[in-house]
């Protein structure tokens, strides 16, 4: 056993955190320092930075134009980026779609979208869930039909994250109605311009116009947009997930809640007129919030070893999603106690309360949803006590 | 002991329950809420007047009934369940008890009488950027200026304040803290959106006013204690209610959603949860009427009570609306799904008066 980081490892780490503060643009900077939200245009224009350096895709391997890291490399580069408060890349072109169409894509189907994803030419979004399909992803009935040289798609998605930017979606369809429910998906790469998409903005708990409705109506998707086998696409969703896993249960997420939260608590004024920082309650919340993402750290770190020695994460990453989801709610939680009465601004103009506080209550109310996104929480317990623990079915 | 209402408390909260079935829905919050306006209504406001429900606290020589504040909390409750709007919490209680504990008979009857017809609204102005939870910790000051007095500072999210016709602040004068009547529309308002979708105000004293609407009371800082511990009963109060329609909505949407071909309210494990969203609601309910049966007394259980509620409400409470948002899914996580609303006003109730870590200090402190 070795827990440090190689003499490499280190000089990585100090060479990526040199080149990020001199390529965030400094107005990014500053909304970083300030904590402050970003919108879509910013993260496009920080991944496009991202691509000039080569290093929009860490995962990627170097012949699909990825950087190449190794898999510790990758995570030391994930953290490196929260570090900095960076602008949080869109996942679904570069950690989904994009390594499933170097997975079971066809020649073709990766020199038409992976260059574009790259560069980020192309916006992608993700169109799983629907109105009565959400934990059972598999009982969906969006439908795509045969029509000889196109499928026709009607139905509705909903939820999706960010679709109003989107170019294209990649969705899961129903295919067949034979066999088991999930023997009749297929996944579907569709143009969001084709004729017949809609899409409806719908605001978040967080007040932000973060995910939408979107409608097919006899939508036309060319058969060269079929990615896998046709009805085989409950596979490369499964296959995904575990990338969607880790995702999510980034310790980064939370380093930077916990900064949040230190920086507030060295800023607001305690009950007896010193910054909570020093007061004995509020660092002791602070420590033991440190003290379990410590913990949280370590786990992740195993799983990254796991993957550098060339596995897959297995159905233990679940456990990253339950522990990263809930202590980045637990961050804000504290971030919020700790300003007192400024918890109760809601995104007001500047001046209302410290600037660096504006976004807290925001965030506070959308990340109640990171314990039910990407398989909500309850689903993650399902699939442990089945498949690690190996428990009887109910 | 018996904790049952008494005849006319029962009819007193039968009716304040069908008017929020009927008039004042959550679909009206909401688009009050969304509307550029003060976030409730006159109208409203001078129709509870008229029923009698701005006075119930409060002694005959005003305009009241001279009932208790378990009267008033009765009708938070019932506002708790549809979200009403109107500034009960904020102008009738805060602002009202400390034109009741803090100012003359006459200063009673000219600034607490008409509220109680609805006419007026007085919000309390009392935090402010380092005072934290502490109401004794006032950097704002009064000095003596001709026969009046000058008024300086600055008081933070006052609930309501932006449309108060008048508040009470609190400011340091050379005799200890004292509590004075601003006209709302003297002084520097800074508009604040809340978190709840309700609204408030900073605001800038630099004013001068008559020694008049200086409040006659000595120790403003003492009064604003127990005000504040009405507040805290208040929020507990309301929390009930919030609380009670976060539980129903959420069991109703158990038996209602279906997933995997049965209703997800047959997954043991979503049963469990909704049992303990059930158990914090108890608890709940039982310590607030302890609560608001003490916030009329003197001494010591006073003050545990109504904190041992506020701990109740900030920690029960909030865990009740942050599964009753985890079970909705996804639905729950949206500005169009009403459950958000009523999350967002716990959140709001559990901090205004004190927050978790505010009442578990105090007490720590009156802990025999
Ligand atoms: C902010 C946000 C962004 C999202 N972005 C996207 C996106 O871009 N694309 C996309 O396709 N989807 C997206 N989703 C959808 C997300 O994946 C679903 O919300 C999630 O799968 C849950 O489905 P549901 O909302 O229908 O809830 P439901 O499945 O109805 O679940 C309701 C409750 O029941 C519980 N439950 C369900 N089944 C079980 C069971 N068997 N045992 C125990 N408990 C159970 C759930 O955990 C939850 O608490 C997003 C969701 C959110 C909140």
């Amino acid at each position: 056993m070795d827990l440090t980081f190689s003499a490499e490892d280190e000089a990585f780490r100090q060479e990526v955190r040199g080149w990020i503060s001199g390529a965030m643009p400094p107005e990014m900077r500053a909304k970083a320092a300030a904590n402050h939200h970003f919108s879509m245009p910013e993260i496009m224009q920080w991944h496009k930075i991202l691509y000039a350096k080569g290093w929009v895709a860490p995962h990627w391997p170097k012949e699909y134009g990825g950087a190449g890291f190794t898999a510790t490399q990758q995570f030391i580069f994930a953290e490196e980026l929260e570090r900095a408060g960076a602008p949080g890349l869109s996942p679904f072109g570069l950690v989904m779609v994009g390594p499933l169409i170097q997975r079971f894509g066809t020649d073709a189907q990766k020199a038409r979208f992976l260059p574009k994803i790259l560069s980020g030419e192309e916006v992608w979004c993700q169109g799983y869930s629907e109105p009565n399909a959400g934990s059972d992803l598999a009982s969906l009935t969006t439908k795509a039909e045969d029509q000889g040289d196109h499928f026709l798609v009607n139905g509705s998605k909903t939820w999706t994250t960010y679709a109003q930017y989107a170019d294209w979606i990649f969705c899961l369809v129903r295919t067949s109605h034979e066999g088991k429910k999930q023997a009749g998906i297929s996944f579907l790469l569709i143009d969001m311009k084709s004729e017949g998409v809609e899409v409806k903005p719908m605001l978040t708990l967080g007040g932000t116009p973060a995910f939408c409705d979107t409608f097919f109506t006899n939508v036309k998707v060319p058969k060269d947009n079929l990615l896998g086998p046709l009805h085989g696409g409950w596979n490369l969703a499964k296959a995904l997930l575990g990338h969607e896993r880790t995702l999510v249960g980034s310790v980064g997420i939370v380093e930077r809640g916990l900064r949040v939260a230190r920086r507030i608590a060295a800023a607001q004024v305690g009950p007896d007129g010193r910054p909570l920082a020093q007061d004995p309650l509020f660092r002791a919340k602070l420590a033991r919030l440190e003290m379990r993402l410590r913990a949280h750290r370590m786990a992740n770190y195993r799983a990254v070893a796991v993957q550098a020695k060339g596995h897959h994460p297995g159905p233990e990453s679940s456990i990253l999603k339950l522990v990263g989801s809930v202590l980045t709610q637990k961050a804000d939680e504290l971030a919020m106690e700790l300003m007192g009465h400024d918890q109760l601004s809601w995104l007001n103009d500047a001046g209302a309360v410290p600037e660096f506080e504006r976004w807290v209550p925001s965030q506070y109310c959308y990340d109640r949803a990171t314990t039910i996104y990407a398989g909500s929480n309850e689903i993650q317990k399902n699939i442990i006590a089945k498949l690690i623990l190996g428990l009887p079915k109910q | 002991m018996d904790f049952d209402l008494n005849e006319e408390q029962r009819m007193l909260a039968k009716t304040v329950a069908d008017f929020c079935k009927q008039d004042s829905t959550v679909e009206r919050f909401r688009k009050l809420r969304d509307a550029d306006g003060d976030g409730w209504e006159r109208r409203v406001w001078q129709q509870m007047g008229e029923l009698g429900w701005l006075g119930v606290p409060f002694p005959e020589r005003v305009g009241g009934f001279g009932g208790a504040f378990v009267d008033a909390a009765l009708i938070l409750e019932q506002f708790g369940r549809t979200l009403v709007p109107e500034p009960y919490l904020s102008c009738l209680v805060l602002g009202g008890y400390a034109l009741l504990l803090g100012g003359s008979e006459e200063q009673q009857r000219r600034f607490l009488a008409p509220m109680v017809e609805g006419r007026s609204a007085v919000a309390l102005g009392w935090a402010e950027r380092r005072s934290r939870f502490d109401p004794s910790r006032v950097e704002t000051s009064a000095t003596r200026r001709g026969d009046g007095w000058h008024l300086e500072g600055e008081k933070i999210f006052v609930l309501d304040g932006h449309a108060a016709d008048e508040v009470v602040v609190s400011a340091r004068t050379d005799q200890g803290v004292g509590l004075f009547v601003v006209p709302g529309d003297a002084v520097d308002r800074q508009l604040l959106r809340l978190l709840d979708g309700r609204r408030g105000a900073h605001l800038r004293l630099d004013l001068d006013v008559g020694d008049d609407r200086r409040l006659s009371v000595q120790d403003g800082a003492e009064v604003l204690r127990r005000v504040l511990d009405y507040g805290a009963a208040a929020t507990v109060a309301e929390g009930v209610g919030v609380a009670q329609s976060m539980l129903s909505r959420t069991v109703d949407y158990l038996g209602e959603r279906e997933q995997f071909g049965v209703k997800i309210g047959s997954f043991q494990a979503l049963q469990h949860r909704a049992v303990d969203m059930f158990v914090e609601v108890e608890l709940l309910r039982s310590i607030n009427m302890e609560s608001i049966v003490r916030a009329d007394e003197e001494g010591i259980e006073r003050e545990r009570a109504i904190s041992a509620a506020k701990l109740q409400l900030a920690d029960g409470g909030l865990q009740v609306a942050r599964q009753a948002i985890q079970l909705h899914g996804g639905i729950g996580v949206t500005d169009e799904h009403d459950i958000g609303l009523f999350f967002k006003r716990m959140h709001v109730l559990a901090t205004v008066g004190g927050d978790e870590a505010h009442h578990v200090a105090r007490y720590a402190k009156r802990m025999d």
